[in-house]
């Protein structure tokens, strides 16, 4: 249980200054090798006792996994660039102000500075029972302390629990999956590109981790087309307190409108689930719709539909349900309904 | 906590410190598979290579053999229907409890209670089908099976004896396998059963702390233990279901009857009575 904070257990730490050799040591190591990218995440569980990695592999020397890059067909992010570089880069402010806006809502001014954009997507579940470090399903054990009738559970899921009933923190992640971002990951076999969507995994498939990183890969960049471009954006993240918190729930949208009928759309939310969700039936569902507030009623209602609440979140099920409904008809036309 | 113990057993400490078992070391898988490719080479390698032929006592007489049916019936289709179904379900619990142990990542757990759920009421079925409308002893091992087990050890080891005599309904091997079977199956039903109370089901609201933790822990542990004991007989059942001198009871378990001539070679018509209602005898399924 975590009662010891300072010292750190000891590990052997390698700072490498190129990616090529970031994923020699990886994969040299594999399940004992930790990554540390802007330590945001790691260091809880270093400090804790929690993790106990015999190698950890310190990322900010490597110059290559930094910075943003234009091309003919949209950006490419370095996955160490941190969030306070992607909140205010020229280019994704203009272009793709979605991920800018939700970059920048991520945490503190002091842990933007630090944290970065790959350790926000490829951060860990805030269950305080996993993070406490019980032996829950998520930590290889066979219980899960918050879904039960007492469990603290407020910030945990409505949608697609499985034993598991711990979310996805990230606020970079549902606007990546609405840009139709790609992530560029190395692996023993060489690069591989998968969607944003695609990156993120529910207990239903491995109940230990929320990505599909596995020991030896390392997330590279995350390149994001222009498909998206200068479209209507719209970014909400609900939290306790405002100036530093994880979401209660955040909402994603890139809309494509022409008139005022919504040509094409991607919507995704994040902290309802243990994966950000991208809501395609809500996405078919309003494809072609006039954008108003009967479509956003709509479209957040089905958007909920399938939702399970536990004994204390039941208050998230009308929170995404109106997160939605703003999303598609923006705030300024829609009122909250219970 | 013995180093046994430590080793074959994942433990970890509950809530208020006290440290529980919760669940089985999972490299058991591949000592179960292991251990089951190992029986079945040795057992090939046995009977190609050393094996002496098998010899019985006389069976039936050419009259009493001249009596028989061309196709003796074996199972009938309920039993049939219940068997394969049983496998259906038992295949897929164990491809879906194991399998993303030791690779493949899927969502496992809906079809694996889906899965324990049909084979718990399959085999609710069996129990009563086969007290009520089969000749429940045939399965057991009596006697007879003892005895002539004793005497066909005798004759492997090259002593003299008496010869064994034909089998009646199920050889030996069969009655044990089934004991085996019963024993581990019984486990996984009886602690999935309360497992299910830790998952979301259409069965039970949640509940997961209907025991303590030291109970459930030891439930996932024999739960566990159950699922690769049913790896290694899975692979010997099914090894022993295409080895050719089985194949006819094998195809007898899609058709529901074997050739006279098989019966006859195996069987004994006075311990197996073809289509007799003695209790004594095997009754015709």
């Amino acid at each position: 249980m975590p009662s010891v904070r300072d010292p750190m257990p000891s590990f052997e730490l390698f700072q490498p200054t190129s990616v090529a050799a970031a994923h020699e040591v990886l994969a040299r190591h594999g399940q004992d090798a930790w990554i540390l990218a802007g330590g945001m995440d790691s260091f809880d569980w270093l400090k804790d006792r929690i993790k106990r990695p015999k190698v950890v592999v310190d990322l900010s020397g490597v110059e290559g996994l930094r910075g943003v890059r234009e091309g003919a067909d949209g950006i490419e992010i370095g996955a160490m660039t941190t969030l306070t570089e992607v909140a205010t880069n020229r280019s994704i402010r203009e272009r793709y102000g979605l991920l800018a806006q939700a970059a920048g809502l991520v945490a503190s001014p002091q842990i933007r500075n630090q944290g970065t954009l790959g350790g926000n997507v490829s951060q860990d579940a805030r269950c305080w029972y996993y993070r406490a470090g019980w032996p829950c399903y998520r930590a290889a054990g066979n219980i899960c302390y918050a879904d039960t009738p007492v469990g603290r559970n407020r910030e945990h899921a409505i949608l697609h629990a499985d034993r598991c009933v711990a979310v996805n923190p990230s606020d970079t992640a549902p606007a990546l999956i609405a840009l139709d971002a790609k992530f560029v990951i190395r692996t023993s076999k060489g690069e591989r590109v998968v969607d944003a969507e695609d990156y993120f995994i529910g207990p239903d498939i491995d109940i230990t981790r929320l990505h599909i990183l596995r020991p030896g890969d390392l997330l590279t960049s995350i390149r994001i087309p222009s498909t998206w471009a200068g479209s209507q954006f719209y970014f909400e993240k609900v939290r306790d307190r405002n100036v530093w918190d994880f979401p209660l729930l955040n909402v994603a949208s890139a809309m494509a409108v022409s008139g005022n009928t919504i040509d094409r759309i991607r919507l995704s939310v994040n902290a309802a689930a243990a994966r950000p969700l991208r809501l395609k039936a809500v996405e078919a569902a309003v494809r072609g719709k006039a954008r108003t507030v009967e479509t956003g009623e709509m479209a957040g209602a089905l958007a909920v539909r399938g939702a399970v609440p536990l004994q204390f979140n039941a208050y998230k099920i009308p929170l995404m349900r109106n997160l939605v409904k703003r999303a598609i008809a923006g705030v300024e036309e829609v009122k909250w309904a219970y | 906590m013995g180093l046994l113990a430590r080793s074959l057993l994942e433990w970890a400490p509950d809530p208020w410190g006290k440290v529980v078992p919760i669940h089985i070391a999972w490299f058991l898988i591949w000592v179960a598979a292991i251990g089951g490719l190992c029986f079945l080479v040795f057992h090939a390698t046995y009977v190609r290579y050393f094996a002496k032929p098998r010899v019985f006592a006389p069976g039936a007489s050419p009259e009493e053999a001249q009596r028989l049916p061309q196709r003796i019936p074996r199972h009938s289709l309920v039993a049939r229907l219940y068997h394969w179904i049983m496998a259906a379900s038992m295949l897929t619990l164990l491809i879906t409890a194991f399998l993303p142990k030791v690779g493949p990542q899927f969502d496992w757990v809906t079809w694996h209670w889906i899965a324990g759920s049909v084979l718990t009421a399959s085999v609710i079925f069996h129990v009563v089908h086969a007290s009520v409308w089969l000749d429940f002893r045939a399965i057991w091992p009596d006697k007879i099976d003892l005895q002539d087990a004793w005497r066909r050890a005798l004759r492997a080891l090259g002593r003299p004896g008496k010869p064994p005599r034909k089998f009646a309904k199920y050889p030996l091997e069969n009655k044990l396998y089934h004991l085996a079977i019963t024993v581990t199956g019984l486990s996984a039903i009886v602690t999935g059963f309360f497992m299910l109370h830790r998952v979301r089901t259409i069965f039970f609201t949640r509940n997961p702390y209907l025991f303590s933790d030291m109970t459930w822990g030891l439930m996932y542990v024999l739960h566990g233990l159950a699922g690769i004991g049913l790896i290694g007989l899975v692979i010997i059942h099914i090894y022993f279901a295409v080895r050719p001198e089985k194949l006819p009871i094998t195809k007898s378990m899609i058709s529901g009857s074997m050739s006279r001539e098989f019966f006859l070679e195996d069987h004994d018509p006075r311990r197996w009575v073809v289509g007799s209602s003695s209790p004594n005898a095997t009754k015709e399924a």
